[in-house]
Order: structure tokens, then sequence, then C-alpha cells
């Protein structure tokens, strides 16, 4: 007599109908137009970095220190759409570009970008901190005037504090009138490092 | 309540939906099941607004797939589809049968659409009475029953 149990313990055996995977959601949902934010990481001298794009352009980079991915997608889909993916290969041009930066051989990324995370001052400081030329640096005191806003220097610094995309929108190269570094948003220790790669200073660690 | 990227469903309960789908539709047509089920629940996803129970909410949607494709297939009426006319396949001793366990799935798609449901998702996706009377929508002791019966079925088919 097969009692119930020796079928139930059949029916749950961890072999049953296993096998193969299952298929990759990411072609159908793109080509439905349902893959708003598509995500990868990328390792780099400055540590894990999330990137994350829309159809429109790369949205957020963020940097990932330890238990930070949770929370960096958990804001993406709060702020611009629950449909977030990882999706390796939708975000391999700027992979390949950050790639070729952090080696010395890119000076001028040639990315789409997506500005939603921005807005008000805090867009028109951030792109007149895209402007600055890679290698130079600017003052927290220009880039607000460059968003009309002389006096604002401070109300700049909170805005680079909050650059949805780093790097790319180089907060890195605004620094203190008087020469010190200034804050950054993933530790002054990146932006050391940031400043070391454009000036062909390439290897400078973290510390 | 906010709604976790979903990217997090996926990576949750992903190979789950897949096996369910494999049990109740066979490996062939799995595939196409589980990416209409997953292009359905991304479609809605920004829609919901209690998402405490994303799991039921997945599997519901997976379990209306397969039922449509079941009644594609019978409006198709592809023989080769049909069950056995009892509904039993040919004698196997029951030690080996039990241990061939892709044959004692092929007998679990030949009982009827909720025994085979009920059955696939209790072990397949380890769902609890109250998950599977949510997925099917039935009370818990309809869900009880489907998962007995269907259980006595096959065992019947093993002892005949």
């Amino acid at each position: 007599m097969t009692e119930f149990n020796a079928l139930e313990r059949a029916l749950r055996s961890p072999a049953s109908e296993r096998g193969d995977a299952p298929p990759d959601l990411v072609p159908a949902a793109a080509a439905a137009s349902l893959l708003d934010v598509a995500y990868a990481t990328l390792d780099s001298p400055v540590g894990t970095l999330l990137l994350a794009t829309t159809p429109t352009g790369l949205v957020r980079i963020a940097y990932l220190d330890a238990g930070d991915q949770d929370a960096v997608l958990q804001d993406l889909a709060v702020r611009v759409s629950p449909r977030v993916l990882a999706a390796p290969r939708r975000l391999d041009q700027p992979r390949r570009e950050l790639d070729e930066y952090f080696a010395g051989r890119r000076s001028t990324f040639e990315l789409a970008l997506d500005w939603q995370l921005t807005g008000g001052f805090g867009r028109r400081v951030l792109q007149a901190t895209a402007q600055i030329p890679y290698g130079s640096v600017s003052t927290y005191q220009d880039v607000a005037a460059q968003a009309g806003s002389p006096r604002g220097s401070r109300a700049a610094g909170n805005a680079l504090g909050a650059n949805p995309l780093p790097i790319v929108v180089p907060c890195h190269r605004v620094i203190y009138s008087g020469g010190g570094l200034g804050g950054y948003t993933g530790g002054v220790g990146r932006k050391r490092v940031l400043l070391g790669v454009e000036t062909g200073q390439g290897s400078l660690s973290l510390k | 309540m906010r709604l976790p990227p979903f990217q997090t469903l996926l990576d949750a309960h992903g190979r789950d939906v897949h096996r369910f789908l494999v049990a109740s539709v066979g490996r062939v047509d799995a595939d196409d099941c589980y990416q209409e089920t997953w292009l359905a629940a991304l479609r809605a996803y920004p829609r919901i607004e209690d998402p405490s129970n994303l799991r039921s909410w997945i599997f519901t949607v997976a379990h209306h797939k397969a039922i449509d494709l079941q009644r594609s297939r019978a409006r198709r009426a592809v023989p080769v589809s049909e069950p056995p006319e009892n509904g039993r396949p040919a004698a196997t001793d029951s030690q080996s049968a039990l241990h061939s366990r892709s044959d004692l799935w092929a007998h679990v798609r030949r009982l009827p659409e909720k025994q085979r449901t009920a059955l696939a998702l209790r072990f397949l996706a380890d769902a609890g009475y109250a998950e599977i009377s949510t997925v099917m929508g039935t009370s818990q002791a309809a869900a009880r029953r489907n998962v007995h019966e269907g259980l006595k079925r096959l065992r019947s088919e093993y002892q005949p």
C-alpha cells in the first residue's frame, strides 16, 4: 500500500520537475516597453557601482557600500518606477565607457542621461557641473553662479551631494575656492581617486 | 504601501512559478506560459495597491495563464494532448513509478484541473491551504479537498 506521505514525499522531492532554468524575461519585457528601469553593477577602482538606465538614458549611478543595493533599488522603485529588472546587457555602453574612463582612456562620456531625479536649482547646478572639462576643477561659488545664484554656494554643495549621476556628472571636479577638496557623495577618498585618474596620477588608493 | 523593485519578486518566486507551470501545462508550453505570466504581472504591477501578498498574486496570474492555455488547447482539440480514456497509464510497478518523478508528474497532469493545480501549488510551490484557496479562488475547505482528492486519485493509479 502506498502511503499518502510516501506519495507526498515523492511529489515534494527536490528533484521533482526541476531541471531547466526559467527563460530570461528581459528581452520580452523590453520589447513590450515594460522595462522602466534596467540595472547592473560594475567593479571599479572606487568600489562597486550600481548603474541604472531608463529608456531615456542613464538615470542613476550609486556607490555600493555594504548592503546598499536593496536601498538604492527601492529608492528607484519609488522615485522612477517599480518595474525594475536586472538587465546587465542593457548597460553595456555605460559600463564600457566607465571602464575606459578609469583606465585613463576616456575623457568625455557619450551617454544619454535621464535627469528626472534632479529638479530646479539642483538640476541647474548639476548641468553647470557637467560642463567642467576633464582634468580641471571649479568651485562651489562658480557652479552656483552658473546656475543663476551667485550667493548659493551652500545650496550648490547640497545639490552636488545629492548628485544621482556621480562620475558622469563630475561633481568631483567642484572644490572649495581656497583649494580644499570639499565633500563628496561617496566619501572624499573617492573624490581624490577620481581627480587622480584625471590628472594622470592614476592609481592613488582610496585612503 | 510601497512596492518593492520587481526584480525582488522574480528572484524570490521565479523558479517556483516555473516549476508550477511545468506541472500545470507541461514542459513544452511552460516557458511561453512563464513569459506571459511575468509580462502580465509586470504590466499590472505599478497599479497594485496592497503589496502584502505578492507571492499569492503572482501565482494567481500564473494559474490564470495556465487555464487560458488549457482552454485554447481544448478549442484546438489536439488529440495527443488529451488524457487516455480512463486517465490511467500503462501499469507499472508502484515503487519504481514513485521513483520516476517525471512519470509521477505526468500522472498529476492527467488529473482534473483543480486537483492538478492544487497539488502543484502544494508540493512544488510549498503553498499552504490558505494560499491555494487565494490563488484558485476557492474556500480553504475546497483547497484541502482538492489536494486530498488529487492524492487519493494519484495513489489509486499507482495501486490499481
